[in-house]
């Protein structure tokens, strides 16, 4: 049982090189990866039930035993990242044969895929620091990949700038990598936990802590290190920016998530107050980025930065609720974020334009479109009873009982600027009168907003389904809180 | 011997950073190479340069090199090795599509 916790990060890897070995033919690739993907998502929904039923599963790679080797641990918060990651990506492997060129196809769209998947499920699941570092540089590699996918001029000048953001950030992980190994003598997560109690000048050990935050915040997409994030997620094909959008972030903000509740909590009162401080800055800065622009894709993609500010709130705070409610975010804005650029790469297509001006009444030929599109605009604001809402709620309350009013009436606020940024898209482009040129391929944007339908059904059900899945939450986050359950099943003392 | 090793990799840094802030891509590109090469060299640096027997289970050794550092940077050399190679490459490319190599005039609109 012990070594199916390798199978989500080895599965993919070996699906890649088949699918780049069969990149000739482009349908054979199309239906092999499809299935694969399918089977995938069964697997690890079956891994996900069984961790769930009977706790984290750690696998010791080459087995050597903990500090010494290379862990991977399936813990339920981990599988439950996984299990969703593979849900968005088998939604995005049935959406990417429409909107894809022929060419982008061929061009080993498939292999990177599969890449990417396995670089963010490994990162999910790595008990190693430096482990987590080679992970990131496998997902990042794969998404270089993606993000040139169709060789246009905007999507290599924004490429460039992404690559070197990315590279700086990953040669300062080294280096708080290295900073770490000298104070403590270990790269294992657990162990590091357990070696942090006793080593003595905890102000190096802080500064270090602020130093590996950055290198996250970069990957994250904290203020005031987003701005690269924008421009790069706009210029590639509709699913690669959905699978960015979905996945890419929320990396980097599991990432503080583990570090910040395992690691570097023994002087919360000034990192984890810095990260109140930048929260809500992340919220304000995403939502008028969203507020400031006419391109739909823009629109989307500067939302996600507000989610980040949602997600490090609850880190901030520092509460078994609030973290709580930083995981089911977590999860409902992976889903939500997938379904959002889904739905506005079908509109774009159906548009034939990204500038708002110049559509409207889109919705009198795609109802479909539209109103799954409405839903999820209600969705991503945290309107009731949906699962944006749940998350909030539960952030809100931990902000409450810490007595952290700016901080809750700025994330209010901005929830509410969100809704108004989505409601533009709806107002401006959905109502009003027929626009002309209108595109007329009533099947492929049927056949485009499918992937999104699923995607809006699952997030539904995350929030009126709230009763069956906020246990399993709620144990996840008292796991993070108690920390004594991920050190003592990977170190098996 | 440590604190010469992390001067030099601190100028190493420096420069780097300094070669990053140009705006010729291929400047740029020799500066992220530079620092990765100030990253391992500080990782090395780090767990301390130490002298002795080769790590082996063998008795009656004392002193011995730490061989944890070494295998992290093998590792991490191999990654800055192909991402500053897909970077040339991308590079590249970028110059004969954008029709120069300016990062000032690489700036774009929201709308392409």
């Amino acid at each position: 049982m012990i070594n199916l916790i390798y199978l989500p990060i080895v599965l993919p890897l070996l699906a890649s090189v088949i699918a780049a070995l069969l990149t000739k033919n482009t349908n054979i690739t199309r239906l092999f990866s499809q299935i694969t993907s399918v089977v995938f998502l069964i697997f690890v929904g079956g891994l996900a039930f069984y961790i769930f039923q009977n706790g984290t599963i750690v696998g010791q790679a080459g087995g050597w035993a903990a500090p010494y080797g290379i862990s991977i641990v399936g813990d339920p918060l981990a599988i439950l990242l996984v299990l969703t990651t593979n849900i968005i990506g088998t939604a995005a492997i049935f959406y990417a044969p429409k909107v894809l060129e022929e060419k982008q196809e061929r061009f080993y769209f498939y292999a990177l895929y599969f890449l990417l998947i396995a670089g963010v499920s490994g990162a999910f699941m790595t008990g190693d620091l430096f482990n987590l570092f080679v992970f990131f540089e496998v997902l990042l590699m794969a998404s270089y990949g993606l993000i040139v996918l169709g060789n246009g001029k905007a999507q290599l000048r924004e490429s460039f700038k992404y690559v070197l953001f990315n590279l700086f950030s990953s040669m300062l992980f080294i280096v708080s990598v290295a900073y770490i190994y000298a104070i403590t003598g270990t790269v294992n997560l657990a162990h590091l936990a357990e070696r942090i109690e006793t080593v003595e000048q905890q102000g190096i050990l802080t500064a270090v802590g602020m130093i590996l935050f950055f290198v996250f915040a970069v990957k994250a997409a904290v203020f005031p290190l987003y701005y690269w994030l924008p421009n790069s997620y706009v210029v590639p094909n509709p699913v690669v920016s959905a699978l960015f959008g979905a996945l890419l972030t929320k990396v980097g903000i599991y990432s503080i998530i583990r570090v910040y509740t395992l690691i570097f909590v023994h002087e919360t009162a000034i990192t984890h107050s810095i990260f109140i401080w930048l929260a809500m800055f992340t919220m304000l800065f995403g939502v008028i980025g969203a507020l400031s622009t006419h391109n739909v894709k823009l629109i989307v993609t500067y939302n996600i930065i507000p989610a980040v500010g949602f997600m490090l709130m609850g880190i901030g705070l520092y509460t078994p609720e609030a973290i709580a409610g930083s995981v089911y975010y977590l999860m409902h804005d992976m889903v939500i974020k997938g379904a959002l650029f889904f739905l506005i790469g079908a509109l774009v297509i159906a548009a034939g334009t990204k500038d708002l001006r110049q559509m409207s009444g889109v919705i009198q030929k795609y109802p479909l479109l539209g109103w799954i599109f409405f839903i999820a605009s209600l969705i991503l604001a945290g309107v009731p009873p949906f699962s944006g809402f749940i998350g909030k709620i539960l952030l809100l309350e931990g902000g409450l009982r810490q007595e952290e009013f700016l901080l809750v009436i700025v994330a209010l606020l901005s929830s509410l600027l969100i809704l108004l940024s989505m409601m533009r898209i709806f107002v401006y482009g959905f109502w009003g009168e027929l626009m002309d040129g209108l595109s007329n391929e009533t099947k492929r944007i049927r056949q485009l907003t499918i992937p999104g339908v699923v995607l809006v059904g699952l997030a539904i059900f995350l929030g009126i389904g709230a009763e069956l899945v906020y246990p399993q939450i709620e144990s996840i986050s008292n796991m993070l809180y108690e920390r004594t359950d991920y050190i003592s099943s990977v170190l098996k003392e | 011997m440590e604190i010469i090793l992390t001067v030099l990799a601190s100028i190493l840094f420096s420069t780097g950073i300094y070669n990053l802030l140009q705006k010729q891509l291929l400047r740029i590109i020799v500066g992220t190479v530079l620092i990765s090469h100030g990253a391992h060299l500080f990782l090395l640096t780090m767990s301390q340069v130490k002298r002795g027997a080769p790590p082996l289970l063998v008795d009656d050794v004392s002193s011995y090199t730490d061989p944890l550092p070494q295998a992290l940077i093998l590792t991490a050399i191999v990654i800055s090795f192909g991402v500053t190679s897909f970077l040339l490459v991308l590079a590249y490319r970028t110059y004969t599509l954008n029709k120069t190599d300016n990062m000032e005039e690489m700036r774009g609109s929201d709308y392409d």
